[in-house]
């Protein structure tokens, strides 16, 4: 009993199975047909025959319809005279580029003569914008439907607001929903009832837009006369606490903008000085030549780049690791041989250190030209995010910024759990102490330096995505990046971050008020005045350590 | 008291007598002998030369406050342009209406600008003693507020120094800027007159080539009196151990301030009499590496000598001069090079190493 339901239930899986394909390939061989009859029909030579065929195209379900309507709109389809076959072209320098309008297949160049221009006239024009639009409002990309509201409110009629009304009613996604209503609204606002007026600038109000703005400022203006554009008083009055209301939060867009931008300058700075606090707190050791161990990180990009030139992406990545290692093998070397004989003498180190960042920048200037070298974004971190009218951050910016947090959580993270973390603490906090415990100080302080140097390297990875990378790259940071070690205090790597991010922020609202420039001044002064309040930065070493 | 110095210093009395006979023959030989004579020194020689010995002047106020009190100011720079700057107004208003534009007030950069009026902090440069005592005061009181706010608030070693190289990099900045008035990007050049003589002639070089080599042994002079007077000794002392000075009741912030500001105000001649022999001043003296150009200096030469500033400038600039004309990339290299094995292996300079070579030599 129990096998022979048992194996019943197989035979009807196996069943399912056999036939599903089938079914999904019924309803294929439909649709495909009237695609093929409609694109026959597009394919003839009476007007009439083509409006139906368009209407056909539509009804179809299938994106490839979409595709080619979109392209008899723009007049990118054609006949292939030898096949009489109907395809979509790419115009390039020695022809078309085509596919097969039927199935997608690319069919390769031919010469321009070989293929006609699928025609249409003024009618038909009107009624195939309308079906696409349509067509797009109900796709299932809300993108795509964002899109077709746009498209839609360029040339809005009766027509497109009936579209536009049913397609709010269907609507589930918010956004789509937004940019229906903000449509009407303007729409509305041209109405000839008072109450219909109202009710759209109470809409409008929520919804912060360049045109919701131009508009409601025009109810506000005169006419050549003197009259009020609008007659109803009301109806103004609404309309300039509803642009009071716009400003406000126009306000709020901007200071989230200068914040934004306020912190990604931080972020650079945190980066550029991260290393440079490691260093300092530690071994209170001045690095001048962090700048260029930061270019040589940036150049390590750049040559990565110029040996993976397909996959800018993954070399950027790769670089990053890379410009790690080089830099840090880099500071190494420097603390081997100079700064080991310096021990006790900062002053000298800081010397000898600035000797090494001359020699680097020649070396570079010498090897690479001193031209700039531009280094290329991968594409999803150019381009702006555009959050609304007013308000769009740059991607580069946000990833430096998401970068520099991970960077600062991984040091913290070494700082904290390794081994080798524990040691730099214990030499920082106090040297001959740690010594008698027996932690090799020579061997941590050589790897702090790497470490530091490291995290420079990497720094100038991120840089080389914001600015050219030159030999000037690193001098342009380093009294930034002094500032931030300074202002935040030594061996606080919670100081830096704070310092770096307040310092950007500080810069980039003065910016406005005063301008780049005096911006800068005003800031390093401001720390100038600062260190002779706090000498030793916003988050001071407490206890035994402070007195080294 | 002069001559016991000269018999005791022997080092420095040679020293003093190389700077006076250039100072003398360089521009005698210039003016007197005919240009194909052995003997003859060319123009740009002289000017060279008076560049060599602003620079020794420059040199030997870093080492007033490096060498002696142990300041390692990354900012020298900074007071040698204002200096400069000072002088460099003075000769711009010396032009008058023979500027490009022709406008008997305003110097050519102004009216480029579309400025009307001359800012007041231009007012009374016309007068040379004014320019003079501005030479030394702006520099002077930049260093006492300054040093006064860092000192007080016992601002040491690396701050220190990092702070008087933020000090002349926002300078650097603000002088960049058009809206300054001091010219901007281009800063102050083709000047005319001196004293209501042509800077261009080769009298007036000469002249300033002897008032360079005057002022510079005078200051040598000076700077010597005052290290060797009990002032210089509580400097000196305030390097070695500073808390123990504070310790025993001495305002350790007032002695630090004094050399400062007089360090500043040696600085600030030097830039004065530098600009009119190499006709031009701009931002770009305010550079942080040019900072640190002149501590090379005096590290080369050898700290806490006075006159190793003094050697270090010229020695270095020479160099320069040389590697600059035959391979211009070879410079930084150079000058890289000499930072770091002059720190690690000659902590004295070459002069210290030179003198514990002789004295070793003598035992």
């Amino acid at each position: 009993m129990k096998s022979s339901f048992f194996r019943r239930c197989c035979e009807l899986i196996g069943l399912l199975i056999i036939l599903s394909p089938g079914f999904a390939q019924g309803q294929d061989v439909a649709a495909n047909t009237i695609f093929a009859q409609a694109l026959a029909k597009l394919n003839g030579t009476s007007m009439q025959e083509r409006g139906m065929a368009i209407e056909q195209l539509a009804a179809v379900k299938e994106p490839r319809a979409l595709l080619i309507l979109q392209a008899l709109l723009d007049g990118r389809l054609y006949q292939l005279k030898a096949e009489n076959k109907l395809v979509i072209g790419e115009e390039v320098d020695a022809g078309y580029q085509l596919s097969d309008a039927d199935t997608g297949q690319t069919l390769g160049l031919v010469e321009r003569d070989a293929t006609q221009k699928v025609t249409m006239n003024n009618s038909l024009r009107v009624a195939l914008r309308k079906t696409i639009g349509r067509l797009e409002l109900n796709a299932t990309d809300a993108k795509v439907r964002i899109h077709a509201v746009h498209a839609i409110a360029k040339a809005i009629d009766t027509e497109g607001i009936a579209l536009l009304g049913e397609r709010l009613v269907i609507e589930q996604d918010k956004s789509v929903q937004d940019e229906i209503k903000l449509t009407l609204g303007l729409e509305q606002l041209n109405s000839s009832d008072k109450a219909a007026r109202l009710a759209a600038i109470a809409l409008l109000k929520d919804h912060a837009s360049q045109d919701v703005v131009n508009r409601l400022n025009e109810l506000q203006e005169k006419d050549a006369a003197g009259n009020f554009l609008e007659a109803d008083a009301d109806v103004r009055n609404q309309a300039k606490a509803a642009l009071a209301k716009i400003n406000a939060s126009l306000q709020v867009y901007a200071a989230i903008e200068t914040l934004f931008f306020g912190l990604s300058l931080g972020a650079v700075l945190v980066l550029a000085a991260i290393g440079l606090a490691i260093t300092f707190g530690v071994m209170g050791v001045i690095n001048m030549a962090h700048g260029e161990l930061m270019m040589l990180g940036a150049y390590t990009t750049y040559v990565m780049q110029q040996l993976l030139p397909d996959y800018l992406g993954l070399s950027l990545f790769l670089a990053i690791p890379a410009a790690f290692v080089i830099s840090a093998l880099a500071g190494i070397a420097i603390e081997r041989c100079i700064i080991r004989f310096l021990y006790g003498r900062p002053l000298e180190t800081l010397l000898a250190t600035f000797g090494v960042s001359l020699f680097l920048q020649q070396a570079v200037r010498s090897i690479f030209t001193p031209l700039n070298r531009s280094v290329a974004s991968p594409t999803w971190m150019s381009g702006t995010w555009q959050i609304n009218d007013f308000l769009s951050l740059t991607w580069n910016r946000f990833y430096i910024l998401i970068f520099c947090l991970l960077v600062f959580a991984l040091l913290l993270q070494i700082l904290k759990r390794t081994r080798l973390g524990l040691e730099v603490r214990a030499v920082a906090q106090n040297r001959n102490m740690a010594k008698a415990m027996g932690i090799p100080t020579a061997r941590v302080d050589a790897m702090t330096f790497g470490l530091g140097s490291g995290i420079a390297g990497v720094a100038g990875v991120a840089l080389s995505q914001i600015t050219n990378v030159g030999p000037n790259l690193g001098q342009a940071y380093i009294v930034d990046s002094f500032m931030v070690v300074v202002f935040g205090g030594v061996g606080n790597l919670w100081g830096t971050l704070l310092a770096g991010f307040s310092l950007g922020i500080a810069n980039k609202l003065l910016e406005p008020m005063a301008g780049a420039v005096l911006a800068k001044i005003v800031v390093l002064v401001f720390i100038i005045l600062f260190i002779q309040k706090r000498p030793r930065g916003l988050f001071p070493q407490k206890g035994r350590a402070a007195e080294g | 008291m002069l001559l016991r110095f000269l018999k005791q210093d022997k080092a420095a009395t040679s020293l003093l007598g190389c700077v006076a006979l250039v100072a003398l023959v360089v521009p005698l030989c210039n003016l007197l002998t005919p240009a194909e004579s052995l003997l003859h020194f060319s123009a740009y020689s002289v000017s060279i030369m008076g560049k060599y010995l602003t620079f020794a002047l420059l040199g030997l106020s870093l080492d007033l406050v490096w060498g002696y009190c142990g300041i390692l100011a990354l900012g020298q720079g900074a007071f040698f342009a204002l200096g400069g700057y000072a002088m460099g107004m003075y000769l711009m208003r010396q032009i008058g209406n023979r500027g490009v534009y022709g406008n008997p007030s305003l110097p050519d950069f102004m009216v480029f600008l579309n400025w009307t009026e001359l800012p007041w902090y231009w007012y009374g440069l016309e007068h040379f003693w004014f320019a003079a005592l501005l030479v030394v005061l702006v520099p002077g009181l930049l260093a006492f507020v300054f040093g006064w706010l860092a000192f007080r608030s016992r601002v040491t070693g690396v701050y220190l120094s990092i702070i008087t190289q933020a000090l002349t990099y926002a300078l650097l900045l603000a002088f960049f800027r058009n809206e300054m008035g001091f010219g901007g990007n281009n800063g102050l050049t083709d000047f005319k007159e001196i004293l209501g003589f042509n800077i261009q002639s080769e009298a007036v070089r000469a002249c300033l080539l002897m008032a360079s080599g005057i002022v510079l042994i005078l200051a040598f002079l000076v700077s010597r009196w005052v290290i060797q007077s009990k002032l210089g000794r509580v400097v000196t002392a305030i390097r070695d151990q500073e808390m123990r000075v504070r310790f025993l009741g001495y305002r350790v912030e007032h002695f630090k301030l004094w050399v400062f500001v007089f360090s500043a105000m040696l600085a600030g001649i030097a830039g004065a009499l530098y600009v009119p022999q190499v006709g031009i001043i701009n931002p770009s003296e305010f550079a942080p590496l040019n900072s640190l150009e002149i501590v090379i200096w005096v590290a080369i030469g050898g700290r806490g000598t006075l006159y190793g500033g003094i050697v270090g400038a010229v020695l270095v600039n020479y160099a320069k001069t040389l590697l600059t004309g035959w391979m211009p990339e070879i410079w930084l290299f150079f000058l890289g090079t000499t930072f770091i094995l002059v720190t690690v292996l000659l902590p004295d300079g070459l002069l210290g190493f030179w003198g514990r070579r002789l004295r070793e030599q003598k035992q």
